[in-house]
């Protein structure tokens, strides 16, 4: 009688389900994993590095690149170490920017997530809904910055500038018709606080149909009730943090423990899970969502009624406007020296952390006082995640890896930097 | 610094109080150093005294401070013909040296507690050793695994007494730790397509290294405590 042995089975890096490029080598008896081993790395580009290698402002750009699906939160942890290092805080309507555009990236994060978790384990519908909603998101990302996801948003001492009066609109063509393109643009006619809060009315109903479609599905519950189960202990012990900590019921979020911005401000509740399997990390997630349109809402009152700078006045650290310049020797200088040399941030080491959509984000900066981060850590929240990937899923059968790194919400931006 | 950190603190140099060296910090957060022998030690208590308790360990990174507070720019006097690009590039090649600098690299830790709501970050110097050496906290807390992988790779640190030390971000056979401070940012090697041999194969990189905005670092009045007119405050 021949021997059985077990077998090794590589999955990825090109597999639509591994959200990106992640390669497991997985150990397998019949059709249950015994071990899980991901090779990460294969989006490594060497962030840190490039950064320590770059004037402060002009690593911005890059925090986005990081985890692509939620771009202007990493950008916050960065520009909130640097400022914590200048001592500065920058003006409250900025502050009230930022906190509404996090929770936007929250959505844009969660609807990504959902839609693609969706789709990995057989829900189809989802995917186009989640889509839909991202779209009008990505707009309001394009009207403050020009792009639709790489904003370069946030600046140390505040935002880039201010909402803009006008939303970017659809423009003619053969494709539509001219009954469409009114519909299209109906929601466009305002400012982009407008367009905002009108999303914020429809959003609610858009998180009804998808939970609709999932919550009771008899075939989402059979994929994800009881699949990769994480006891609050081993999560804690895991280092995991954000929804997945949640999920395991450790009511834990540093918007509420350790607010920055003007969180300590808004109003919302944690959602937290019980038996920490994939179904109530979905749960998790989408409650979120509902929590994050509240936040939404909130900011746009207030953003309404106080109008105000949404930058520093400070010459040293933020470039002066260009109209100054025309007639202003002092700001010509300030432009030239920021651009061609930047600021110096005074030696020491700060570390800032923020409650990104996929857990705790945080950058670790030492500074020796150069015009140059002495060395940037990027604490990933997916990196802790993944490397948890193999204790989640053993003894699980082989479509349920696809169900974990779903649930895990893994974005390759992040984890290989 | 809020009452938390305080008692925080003060419970630490209670605790500890040779074993640790308290870093001050400009922005309210605590930072201990401790001699590398004493890790395990001082880590363990951290974890599973009450008083402390540390359950998590959010991040272990590895830092090379071999060109700690060096500018890039020393000219000094202003020349008829303009500067050039100004750069001065030493060239460090420490590999090779049987010992680095007991304060070159560091593994620093960074621990939350969730039951008192307070971080602490915790500094280890790996002292003269080459390969530089620390021992690893996989047991006393979990998550440490990967981010040891992670300083291993980056900066050649070994951890003793981690079950699974390999190579996580970097290639398949990569050589060199790129994270150190004398590995160029643009790498040893490139890679391209070799119609001879058939395969992609490795070769020197052709090109030069470039700074594009040199390094300096400005005495900045601003940030002198001792000058600061505390009359206003």
């Amino acid at each position: 009688m021949s021997e059985i042995h077990n077998y090794s089975m590589n999955f990825g890096p090109q597999h639509p389900a591994a959200h990106g490029v992640l390669r497991l080598v997985l150990e397998l008896d019949g059709e249950t994993i015994q071990k899980a081993d991901p090779h990460v790395g294969l989006l490594h580009r060497g962030t840190e590095k490039l950064a320590e290698s770059k004037p402060f402002n002009q690593s911005i750009g890059y925090m986005d690149r990081l985890d692509y699906v939620s771009m202007t939160c990493n950008e916050h942890s960065y520009v909130l170490a640097i400022e914590k290092l200048l001592g500065i805080q920058p003006p409250i309507r900025a502050q009230y920017i930022r906190v509404m555009f996090d929770e936007i990236t929250r959505v844009l994060n969660h609807l990504m997530w959902l839609g693609a978790h969706g789709l990995d384990i057989g829900a189809m519908t989802i995917f186009l809904y989640c889509f839909r909603e991202r779209e009008d998101l990505m707009d309001v990302y394009e009207a403050v910055s020009g792009t639709r996801m790489h904003a370069t948003y946030y600046r140390p001492g505040g935002v880039y500038r201010d909402l803009p009066d006008s939303m970017p609109k659809y423009q003619d063509s053969k494709f539509r018709s001219k009954k469409e393109l009114n519909h299209l643009n109906s929601v466009r006619e305002g400012s982009v606080l407008d367009f905002i809060e009108a999303f914020t009315v429809k959003f609610p109903g858009c998180v009804d149909e998808y939970e609709t479609l999932l919550t009771d599905n008899r075939i989402w519950k059979q994929r994800t009730v009881n699949i990769g189960v994480v006891s609050a202990e081993r999560a804690m012990q895991l280092g995991f943090s954000g929804p997945m900590l949640r999920g395991s019921g450790v009511e834990w979020d540093l918007r509420k423990k350790q607010p920055y911005e003007v969180y300590d401000r808004m109003d919302f509740d944690i959602p937290v899970g019980t038996n920490g399997d994939c179904y109530d990390r979905y749960l998790v997630r989408v409650e979120e969502m509902r929590q994050s349109n509240r936040i939404i809402k909130q900011c746009v009152d207030w953003l309404r009624a106080n109008p105000g700078p949404v930058m520093l006045d400070d010459h040293k650290i933020v470039a002066p406007r260009r109209i100054e310049m025309k007639d202003d020797m002092e700001s010509l200088i300030h432009h030239f020296k920021l651009f061609t040399e930047g600021y110096c941030v005074p030696e020491g080491e700060a570390y800032a952390a923020i409650e990104h959509p996929k857990g705790e984000f945080g950058i670790y900066l030492v500074s020796d006082g150069a015009n140059k981060p002495y060395r940037v850590k990027i604490r990933a929240p997916g990196f802790a995640h993944i490397s948890a990937m193999s204790e989640m899923v053993e003894g699980h059968m082989l479509a349920d890896v696809v169900a974990v790194i779903g649930t895990q919400d893994i974005v390759f931006g992040e984890v290989d930097r | 610094m809020t009452d938390r950190y305080e008692t925080l603190d003060a419970r630490i140099v209670e605790r500890f109080g040779e074993q640790v060296t308290r870093i001050a910090s400009s922005c309210g957060e605590l930072t201990i150093e401790v001699a590398k022998d004493d890790l395990i030690a001082v880590a363990t208590a951290l974890r599973s005294e009450p008083e402390f308790g540390f359950e998590m360990l959010m991040d272990v990174c590895g830092v090379d401070y071999l060109l700690y507070g060096e500018s890039e720019w020393t000219t000094s006097s202003a020349t008829d013909s303009g500067f050039s690009r100004g750069v001065q590039r030493r060239p460090v090649i420490l590999d090779e040296a049987d010992q680095f600098d007991a304060r070159r690299f560091a593994v620093v830790y960074h621990l939350l507690s969730l039951r008192h709501n307070t971080r602490l970050r915790m500094r280890v110097f790996t002292g003269t050793d080459n390969p530089p050496r620390v021992r690893s906290v996989v047991d006393i807390w979990n998550s440490a695994n990967w981010f040891e992988r992670e300083a291993f790779d980056m900066f050649g640190i070994l951890f003793e007494g981690h079950p699974d030390l390999r190579r996580v971000l970097t290639d398949y056979g990569f050589i060199g730790h790129p994270f150190r401070k004398d590995f160029p940012l643009i790498g040893n090697v490139e890679v391209s397509y070799d119609p001879v041999k058939g395969r992609v194969a490795y070769q020197p990189v052709s090109i030069e290294p470039r700074t594009l905005v040199p390094k300096v670092i400005r005495d900045d009045n601003r940030y002198d405590e001792q000058l600061w007119d505390t009359g206003n405050e």
